[in-house]
């Protein structure tokens, strides 16, 4: 890669970092590194060879100045809570945390717009808009900790998408920071502006084509009411075809949720939502807007579930029997990181109408590999996080339970679907970036990217495959697979 | 369904920067962007739904569809391509909807036509055949170059096939009109957009505002409570509006500006329709080109010479000047997809 190699390279870009940033703001010590060794997929750990942390633009840009003269790979990090490995560190290069980049600086409640630092964490805006009636819209479950910097880089999604749209859709302009710190302004106030539509290709690149300074986002009227049906299902096919038979009623719920019954019985022990423990699967189908039109929806939802053959239906009767409802779905991650050592969550997604096919191949799947997998399913949208359960103690599990993982990513391509709908390619699957793309398709993304970046210093090695880890993969990965 | 890649291809491979192509379906956009320069390649050839899936959500069409039967298709399933293309004529094909990027009347609250975008069959200046995106909704393995195709123009490549997402019509659908001046409408649409109100469009014009309210018929009965019954609208404005078919934009020159939809009443003179609750501002004026361009701006807007004689829009280009740095990006992306410049040359920007 890019990163100098003698330690006269280390000393010339130390000196030059450190006449623009004050010395806490610098770390190169083993133990002031170590928390930045890895971000939310903690299988996959390197030291960065130095930390900075700028205060404002002027440092940040002085930074990628120095990197991009030294050549120096640079990888940016917000709060780290990624599960692709995004913010993963290169040997031999730079972080450049974001952290100090946490003020909220305008709220527009008229143009119903916030503008914020990178660094603010999704639901503090909505927590800032919350006086005016809106609110920011995309709610990954990390919500609490990750910062619309990695939202913007990943294109996060969250359970309301269906009706309210991925991160891309709900930011209007961003102020970016490309590797030779020129600062480029994308998007407008405006609802458009002339040209490429850059802000689309912003969005999701991963921090491969530009550092996100400020993003001004889109805030939406917070709706009157919002009510959840809970339906229990004998079948995951049926609880499939019911989530089809609700879209083709012609109804976008707010929320559409599935989860298996490995899933639901581990959220059961950790939240004690009352789910049913029984069901094959559980659906969850969330209304809202005013009082009126939820009443109308629910009702229209609750017809078609029972038709769908749902043997038990559930409306929340109070906000806080709603929340206690989505509790279970919202802590399904950690609930199952409680009944194992460790898990891989899988992203995939799926034309739904596959949902039967897929779920059984991951059965079989399971069995193969020996080890366990819950299901929980953006139903609405196709979006499928298997969970696979390992212990990385026992010899063999983890390589056990990536080729685990990867065969399901190959059967979501195989499908019509793709290997990633919400957390990125990050590390963790650049390999089965070679399945669903080919050599060309890969090759114009290396394009893209040299357009933004020539010397190829913004977080290199990660999203996209070069030919030669394809033909890597293609040798060890997929060959030894059960395909 | 027809297949004309093959011939697509050859012609790629024949073009050169001195023999360029002009990327073309029904033609009914020529006067959308810069002059047209190249031979045509007539993409009509190459049509038909690929595949429509109404509980996915999900169309796939080829590029020379018209959009017409992709709306009767939809309409058939109770569905619809809620950013609303213009439809020119009845032969507008759907590779030139996406290529224009334009968006109706519901843009603001709906979202614009990249947003629907899912996946395009791309054949880049080197007639390679390049799949981006797909026909799921929620998809972030590689670069978005499926929305980057959207609006592009042509000037990347031509499109083969789009997949779009596609949404239910709304069951309640009404419109009402109020007499009032264009700063009572712009004050008034900046006091709904906080709230949870079904306005999907709106447009002021001729000393009244006119709204579409759409959505779950509570929804809408409760909005219309609280806004008032208004007055009559004339039937079929909405869709007029749509397809342009109102007298404004027969204007010779008639301007696009893309505004904040906080922006104030902006003082040029002329004549004016206002959409998107404020944000879009089309304009029939006389007033020079750079009086226009710098009134948008001078808002954090942009001003495109919609509809225009070769004089003034030659010398000014359609659409508003990049920053250099922007531009610089635009040059590589352009080089990274048609390396040799033989889409669309200049339809865009002089440099693309």
């Amino acid at each position: 890669m890019n990163a100098p190699e003698s330690p006269a390279d280390r000393d010339a870009l130390l000196r030059d970092l450190a006449a623009v940033l004050p010395p806490s703001a610098l770390l190169v010590e083993h133990e002031d590194l170590k928390p930045y060794e890895c971000d939310g997929l903690t299988a996959y750990r390197q030291l960065p060879w130095i930390v900075t942390l700028p205060a404002d633009e002027t440092q940040a840009l002085a930074i990628l100045r120095a990197c991009h003269k030294h050549r120096v790979p640079v990888v940016a990090r917000g709060a780290g809570t990624g599960l692709s490995g995004g913010a993963t560190p290169v040997a031999g290069g730079v972080i450049l945390s974001l952290a100090k980049f946490m003020r909220i600086l305008a709220i527009d409640p008229l143009a119903c717009t916030a503008r914020v630092q990178p660094g603010v964490r999704n639901l503090a805006i909505s927590e800032a808009a919350a006086p005016h009636g809106l609110y920011y819209a995309p709610d990954p479950s990390s919500q609490l900790a990750c910062t619309i910097g990695g939202n913007v880089a990943e294109n996060s999604g969250g359970v309301h998408c269906l009706k309210y749209g991925l991160t891309v859709h709900n930011i209007l302009k961003l102020r970016v920071a490309l590797i030779d710190g020129t600062v480029v302004e994308i998007g407008a106030d405006a609802l458009d502006s002339p040209g490429y539509d850059l802000l689309a290709l912003m969005v999701g690149s991963e921090g491969m084509l530009g550092i996100v300074l400020e993003a001004t986002v889109k805030l939406t009227p917070k709706p009157q009411v919002a009510q959840v049906v809970m339906a229990s299902f004998d079948d995951v096919i049926a609880a499939g075809n019911a989530v089809a038979a609700i879209i083709a009623a012609g109804i976008i719920p707010a929320g559409l949720e599935m989860m298996d019954k490995p899933a639901t019985a581990a959220v059961e022990d950790f939240v004690h939502a009352g789910y049913d423990l029984s069901a094959a699967a559980i659906l969850l189908a969330e209304s809202d807007g005013t009082p009126e039109e939820v009443a109308e929806e629910i009702a229209a939802m609750k017809s078609v579930l029972a038709q769908a053959g749902a043997r038990d239906l559930r409306v929340s009767q109070s906000e806080a029997e709603r929340l206690k409802f989505w509790a279970g779905r919202k802590a399904a991650f950690p609930a199952v990181g409680r009944l194992t050592p460790d898990y891989l969550c899988m992203d995939g997604t799926i034309p739904r109408k596959h949902l039967a096919q897929v779920l059984t191949r991951i059965a079989e799947l399971s069995t193969q590999y020996g080890l366990r997998c819950a299901n929980v399913f953006h139903a609405g949208d196709g979006n499928l996080h298997p969970l696979i359960m390992f212990d990385a103690n026992v010899p063999g599990e983890v390589e056990r339970a990536t080729e685990f993982g990867a065969r399901i990513l190959e059967l979501s391509v195989d499908v019509g679907g793709t290997i990633t709908g919400e957390h990125g390619v990050g590390i963790e699957k650049v390999g089965q970036m070679c399945v669903q793309f080919t050599r060309e398709e890969l090759e114009a993304f290396h394009a893209v990217k040299a357009a933004f970046d020539p010397a190829g210093l913004l977080n290199p090695g990660k999203a996209v495959p070069t030919p030669r880890r394809c033909s890597e993969y293609r040798l060890t990965g997929s060959a030894q697979g059960a395909k | 369904m027809s297949d004309q890649m093959e011939m697509f291809s050859e012609r790629i491979r024949a073009a050169s920067a001195e023999k360029p192509l002009c990327i073309r379906g029904a033609g009914t956009k020529d006067f959308y962007g810069n002059a047209l320069r190249g031979e045509a390649l007539d993409t009509r050839g190459h049509a038909g739904i690929v595949a429509y899936e109404p509980t996915e959500l999900v169309i796939t069409a080829r590029c020379g569809t018209p959009l017409a039967e992709i709306e009767a298709v939809l309409a058939e399933k109770g569905q619809s391509l809620p950013f609303e293309p213009p439809r020119f004529a009845a032969d507008s094909t759907i590779g030139g909807v996406v290529a224009a990027g334009l968006s109706g009347p519901r843009r603001a609250s709906a979202g614009s036509l990249r947003d629907y975008v899912l996946g395009v069959l791309l054949l880049d200046g080197n007639a390679r055949e390049l799949n981006f995106g797909g026909r799921v909704m929620k998809n972030v393995a590689g670069y978005d170059v499926s929305r980057l195709i959207a609006g592009s123009l042509g000037t990347l490549g031509v499109i083969l096939e789009v997949s779009l997402k596609v949404q239910p019509q709304p069951v309640a659908d009404v419109s009402l009109r109020f007499a009032m001046s264009q700063a009572d409408a712009l004050d008034r649409l900046n006091r709904w957009r906080g709230q949870p109100l079904p306005i999907v469009a709106s447009a002021w014009a001729d000393g009244a505002l006119t709204l579409r309210l759409a959505g779950a018929r509570a929804a809408v009965d409760a909005a219309q409570q609280k806004i008032g019954v208004g007055e009559t609208v004339p039937p079929g404005f909405f869709a007029d509006l749509r397809d342009q078919k109102l007298p404004l934009f027969s204007a010779a020159t008639l301007w696009r500006l893309s505004v904040p939809a906080t922006a104030p009443a902006l003082d040029l003179s002329g004549e004016q329709i206002i959409e998107w609750g404020g944000a879009q501002r089309w304009l029939k004026s006389d007033a020079p080109a750079e009086t226009v361009r710098a009134a948008a701006a001078a808002v954090g807007g942009s001003a495109t010479l919609y509809r225009a004689p070769a004089e003034p829009k030659e010398r000014i280009g359609a659409f508003a000047p990049l920053p250099a740095p922007l531009l610089g990006l635009h040059r590589q992306l352009k080089a990274a997809f048609d390396p040799r410049g033989i889409f669309n040359p200049g339809r865009l920007y002089r440099e693309l």
